[in-house]
């Protein structure tokens, strides 16, 4: 039983290290100055996918629901955290504990409407729900692109045709201009607090999947009826399930947001071409798998960016590592392969031990 | 009094009167036959008996509480549990994990104490590890607790589904064929090991069963359901000797 445990907490601790031995490798290749200016734009949003990819696993591997809707929820995040911090900027002066509060305000909007939408949905499965969720994607997409909200001495001002129709005074600061998005948004998200955002996101995932409440959703997804008969409560935990993997998509969204200056919901960054390469990510690194969704999203963000110089052949080689990738996770004969090896390694370990 | 009183219980599907004014009571401690042939209506008593569906008419006191037309989770909590014709174990969770399932409403912490790991999660899933154990070494499974419960073989599939049921903490156990599918060697030790849940849990068992072998080796008293109505009831003996019941099976 000890040994379980352990080795639950090893597998735990191997993807922390993973994550900290990146840390440390940047930070090295920064102090050196080896790191182009590209890659450093690109590690901030890293630290997202990562994020994003680790959350959607908990509504596909664990719950068992294709959700095509994810940057939906990264979209809410995204916009609420961004309007808190550019309304706050003046009275929160301490960007630290903004950025803290805006994380907690992202978190929380994405909750609320991983809990709205989740009601509806949830009662669907399988594809249903994967199409559902997908329009919900898009239709949060939409609604963003028309809001426009401005706030002068008399408060806020609220309207979904234009700035004119806000009616107002003219000293009066608008927020959010409808597609044009919001601008201004203070530049607070680092790579530092990128890390710990993924590391909190890791810790959340696996300690919830090992716990009661864990256990519970996983037995929804193996066998629904079986999980009732036992007293489980199939509704409440679909819907807590699905609503923390939005908080922390809405987590992902707050790092997004505050990484750039001016935020917009367009179709790439919001829209389902964002939610399918999410799911990419979980289906390449291993539906269930943490670990192995933090290294996909890494190795596929970081691929086409490294293979830049290759130019045409680019998106060659990187379809081709998706497939390997795919052969090297899902094929039976590859997991044989694996297995051999890592058991030779085993063995290794062993009789050097012995000697 | 009677520890399962069902009286008059009736439900319809559309225009098929599937079970109609279907009686049982059943004593404390009692290993309870329902039989009858494919198509009888005995899963559908089942299914009303646990609140997959809510019967048309009728009612069910269990331990003297009404629990008449109750979704399953109240009625799991009320004290039954069932296993399934078909088996419905969690096929991608450890063979403990399966046990520990079954436990999840005895016993409790919160999502946040096990997110954060708070002194209680540790303490109160040893507690779990230690139950769930203490279950599956009753069933002889201990060795195989950390293997997936698909993995499983078949015989073993079925004590792991009793297994958790009975981890819910039951007053009356609702066994749904767990002979099925099993050979003769396989169903004599099923038998034994349902004498032995029996008496190890001072349990009330109430047991669907096609094997007739298995249903006269065990039970003390039968019920026969043809066409979703009471055909015959009372000592097993008795039971199977009877005329209507041997026609219901055999034909003229």
């Amino acid at each position: 039983m000890k040994n379980r445990l352990s080795k639950q907490t090893k597998n735990n601790l191997i993807t922390y290290g993973i994550v900290v031995a990146a840390f440390i490798l940047v930070q090295i290749m920064l102090s050196m100055g080896k790191m182009s200016s590209l890659m450093q734009g690109l590690l901030v949003p890293l630290c997202t996918y990562v994020i994003l990819a680790v959350s959607l696993n908990l509504t596909v591997g664990i719950l068992g629901e294709l959700s095509l809707g994810h940057a939906g929820f990264m979209c809410v995040g995204a916009f609420a955290s961004a309007l808190f911090s550019k309304c706050t900027q003046a009275s929160i002066p301490n960007s630290g504990f903004r950025f803290f509060l805006a994380i907690l305000v992202g978190a929380a909007a994405a909750a609320v409407f991983g809990i709205l939408i989740g009601i509806p949905v949830l009662r669907l499965k399988g594809d249903y729900l994967a199409i559902v969720t997908l329009a919900f994607g898009e239709i949060i997409k939409n609604l963003v692109n028309v809001i426009y909200l401005g706030r002068d001495s008399s408060g806020f001002h609220f309207s979904m045709k234009d700035t004119m129709s806000l009616n107002m005074e003219p000293d009066g600061e608008i927020l959010i201009k409808g597609a044009q998005g919001i601008t201004g948004t203070p530049n607070d998200s680092s790579f530092v607090i990128g890390i710990v955002l993924v590391l909190i996101t890791i810790f959340i995932i696996t300690n919830l999947i090992n716990s009661r409440t864990g256990r519970a959703v996983m037995a929804i997804r193996d066998n629904r009826i079986a999980a009732e008969s036992l007293g489980i409560n199939i509704t409440q935990y679909k819907l807590l399930a699905f609503s923390v993997s939005a908080s922390l998509a809405g987590v992902a969204g707050v790092l997004y947001a505050h990484n750039l200056s001016t935020l917009t919901a367009l179709p790439k960054n919001f829209g389902y071409n964002m939610s399918i390469m999410i799911l990419v990510f979980v289906v390449l690194g291993g539906i269930g798998s943490i670990r192995g969704s933090v290294i996909a999203a890494v190795i596929l963000t970081l691929l086409p960016e490294l293979l830049r110089g290759l130019n045409d052949y680019r998106m060659l080689i990187y379809a081709v590592v998706l497939i390997v990738m795919m052969l090297f996770n899902w094929s039976p004969k590859a997991r044989a392969l694996r297995e051999a090896i890592a058991g030779k390694f085993r063995r290794q370990k062993k009789s050097q031990e012995e000697v | 009094m009677a520890l399962l009183e069902v009286k008059n219980l009736g439900i319809s599907f559309g225009g098929l009167r599937a079970v109609n004014n279907f009686n049982i009571e059943i004593e404390k401690g009692q290993l309870y036959g329902l039989i009858g042939p494919n198509g009888a209506g005995k899963t559908t008593v089942f299914n009303l008996l646990t609140g997959v569906y809510k019967p048309d008419e009728g009612s069910v006191f269990l331990d003297g509480e009404n629990i008449t037309g109750k979704n399953n989770i109240e009625i799991n909590k009320a004290g039954i549990a069932r296993t399934f014709q078909n088996i419905r174990l969690f096929k991608d969770m450890s063979v403990r994990d399966n046990v520990k399932a079954g436990l999840h409403n005895q016993y409790h912490y919160s999502t946040i104490e096990g997110i954060l790991r708070l002194p209680r999660y540790f303490k109160v899933e040893k507690e779990m590890n230690e139950k769930a154990m203490e279950l599956l070494k009753v069933f002889s499974l201990e060795e195989e607790a950390e293997l997936l419960a698909a993995n499983l073989p078949y015989g073993k599939q079925r004590k792991l589904e009793i297994a958790r049921a009975l981890a819910t903490n039951p007053k009356l156990l609702l066994l749904d064929e767990p002979a099925a599918g099993m050979n003769p060697n396989e169903t004599k030790e099923l038998m034994d090991t349902i004498s032995f849940v029996r008496k190890h849990f001072d349990m009330t068992i109430l047991l669907i069963e096609h094997d007739m072998k298995l249903v006269s080796g065990i039970c003390e008293e039968l019920t026969v359901l043809n066409f979703g109505e009471v055909l015959a009831e009372g000592k097993t003996s008795e039971v199977l000797n009877n005329k209507a019941v041997i026609t219901a099976y055999l034909g003229e």
